[in-house]
């Protein structure tokens, strides 16, 4: 593909040429000098593209045909839930009393959108074992930051310096980004040889210093913490706080509640768990749930109900602030809420199950030809090493990645967590068939043996897609951001 | 391709005594294994460095990660060429591509170091 190929919508631009028609105006005209102070008009006018209403509908539906989306295919990137986004959420996000709804319009006249993250709140509290629920993040790592702030804020209540936090080395790499961005020294606990967090590493890291540890359950190798309890035992020992990061919360729905293992605080990706658009496609919407004492230091506003009526709550003196303007991504609190309502309680707990068992099934039909570091049965995900096929061929695991995109799927997360070597994280959620899983599955086997039967054709996919390989090294070294005009 | 005159620590930062002074860089098996680097994030010179504290960080098209320091001390020279060409780093890791200079507070610290024997045993290579 070259850039003659796919123009940005700039070099569509054909001078005059525009996009509306406005009638003559029933007003007298009056120059704009008069109208605003002088150092507020430009000199030039913006170099915004002229183009026509069908130049942009084409550019644009042009483009998304070669985005890849889980309406199109399988796409098993393991830890971002990439699970199909029930078509019904669009009605219930576009009824004109959410969609139209000002957010400046007085809590009066809102009650409807109100209650509807009342109820979102109670849902997502009952489900995750949490007292509170603020839907003011605009995604998961926000909702990390908003959770570690609420921590920090709980401490400096208490009149406690805690400097620092406690991560696993098989973490997001938010986790650490997040403790160091809320001003903490991150403190890594490596994991032992089941995959666990190490419970003697981090019985010896724990200390009255220490102010959380940030967790992911079931882990980023897709594994259930085994010892959660005594993880529990050793932070609240020691009067430490439990961070939940929430990115795998599809596998535990109906299931057990993290409230119940002990944490304190969870972010939830509702673009993930509760099927909101993501990938691309967003924005995200990281809600954060909270235990009782971390109350007073939730974001403002908070939604409180009296009697019959909701009103937002901005008086509240310990809060750690405003973290976004207004209240969240709304559009997506209400694809939320109808997944949650559609579904139902068996419905959400069917959800873990049944993402377990197609991830289990998965792995043993692929167990055997890849090797697999943590062999347990895994929850909703699971990491394959391609080390074999490396040591075989010299093929690595990008290389497998790249020639999935043949087969017509969406590429696994590879490279993560970090703590497995040439690693594949495969994720295929709920929401896919038998069929497809094994379309897959065979797809990888057919890999496998290309990488010893013909490992050039791998290592030079893909070959099918409209972009081949691209050079990642100099994109990364010699970074190109900005729109010049081409020569 | 792991040289005898250096000290190796278990974050796979190599240490070299030049004078009173240690220069620090990353060891080839790590160069390796972060595959092409794109990025080194350089402490200030002057800055304090700690025992197996981070120092600064190192990023590649798969991961980044932090940059400990095999010695306590001030920094008394950074390699800024490396933010033109961070590739030396995995051309000539021991070379051209070394990262920072300290002045050392104690440089019998180096002894707690592996020596490149204990290094690749550590790493699980053959020292042949």
């Amino acid at each position: 593909m070259s850039a003659k190929d796919f123009p940005v919508i700039v070099e569509l631009s054909t001078p005059g040429r525009v996009g509306f028609s406005f009638p003559e105006p029933d007003v007298p005209e009056r120059p704009i000098e008069r109208l605003l102070p002088v150092d507020q008009i430009r000199e030039a006018p913006p170099g915004l593209p002229e183009v026509s209403e069908l130049d942009v509908v084409r550019h644009y539906t042009r483009l998304s045909h070669r985005n890849f989306s889980i309406d199109e295919g399988f796409y098993p990137l393991g830890s971002c839930t990439m699970k199909y986004n029930p078509k019904i959420h669009e009605e219930t996000a576009a009824l004109p009393g959410f969609r139209r709804l000002h957010p400046y319009a007085p809590a009066e006249e809102a009650q409807g959108a109100l209650q509807l993250m009342w109820e979102l709140e109670r849902a997502l509290a009952e489900v995750s074992g949490m007292d509170r629920v603020t839907f003011q993040p605009a995604a998961g790592a926000h909702g990390e930051l908003t959770g570690m702030l609420m921590v920090r804020a709980y401490f400096a209540a208490r009149g406690e310096k805690r400097t620092k936090v406690i991560v696993p080395d098989s973490a997001h790499g938010t986790n650490p980004a997040t403790a160091a961005m809320v001003g903490y020294q991150v403190i890594t606990v490596k994991s032992d040889s089941r995959g666990n967090m190490d419970v003697r590493a981090l019985r010896q890291a724990m200390d009255e210093s220490v102010a959380a540890i940030m967790l992911t359950n079931p882990n980023t190798l897709g594994l259930f913490e085994e010892s959660i309890v005594e993880l529990e035992e050793i932070v609240h020992g020691r009067g430490g706080q439990m961070y939940l990061d929430g990115a795998n919360f599809n596998a535990m729905l109906g299931m057990t509640r993290p409230g119940d293992q002990g944490f304190d605080v969870m972010h939830m990706n509702l673009h993930k768990t509760f099927t909101t658009p993501h990938g691309g496609g967003g924005p995200g919407a990281g809600a954060v749930g909270i235990r009782s004492h971390l109350t007073p230091f939730l974001p403002v506003p908070v939604i409180e109900k009296e009697g019959d009526l909701f009103r937002l709550d901005d008086a509240r003196p310990q809060s750690i602030g405003k973290i976004r303007a207004f209240y969240g991504n709304f559009g997506n609190l209400v694809r939320a809420y109808t997944y949650i309502r559609t579904m139902g309680a068996d419905g959400l707990r069917q959800i873990a199950e049944t993402a377990v068992l197609n991830a289990n099934y998965m792995l043993a039909r692929l167990r055997g030809r890849f090797d697999l570091p943590y062999d347990r049965v895994c929850k909703h995900e699971f990491v394959l090493a391609g080390t074999r096929q490396k040591k075989r061929t010299g093929v690595t695991t990008r290389d497998m990645a790249k020639r999935v995109l043949d087969y017509g799927f969406h590429a696994p997360t590879i490279y993560f967590p970090l703590i497995v070597e040439e690693a594949i994280m495969i994720e295929p959620t709920e929401t896919e068939s038998k069929r497809t899983m094994d379309e897959f599955v065979d797809a990888m086997l057919a890999i496998d043996r290309e990488t010893q039967d013909n490992p050039d054709l791998v290592r030079s996919a893909p070959h099918t897609t409209p972009v081949k390989r691209l050079d990642e090294v100099r994109a990364a070294r010699q970074p190109d951001l900005r729109w010049k005009t081409r020569p | 391709m792991y040289p005898k005159d250096l000290r190796y620590s278990t974050e796979h930062e190599w240490a070299k005594v030049e004078q009173r002074r240690v220069r620090v860089g990353v060891t080839k098996f790590a160069a390796d294994k972060l595959s092409d680097v794109v990025f080194v994030e350089l402490p200030q010179v002057g800055a304090q460095v700690t025992y197996m504290e981070p120092f600064g960080v190192i990023e590649s098209v798969k991961a980044v990660s932090d940059l400990y320091a095999p010695v306590s001390g001030r920094v008394v020279e950074v390699n800024t060429s490396l933010s033109e060409a961070p590739e030396v780093v995995n051309t000539d890791p021991y070379g051209r591509g070394w990262i920072i200079l300290v002045e050392p507070k104690d440089l019998k610290e180096l002894d707690k170091l592996m020596t490149a024997e204990q290094y690749l045993k550590a790493i699980g290579e053959d020292p042949e």
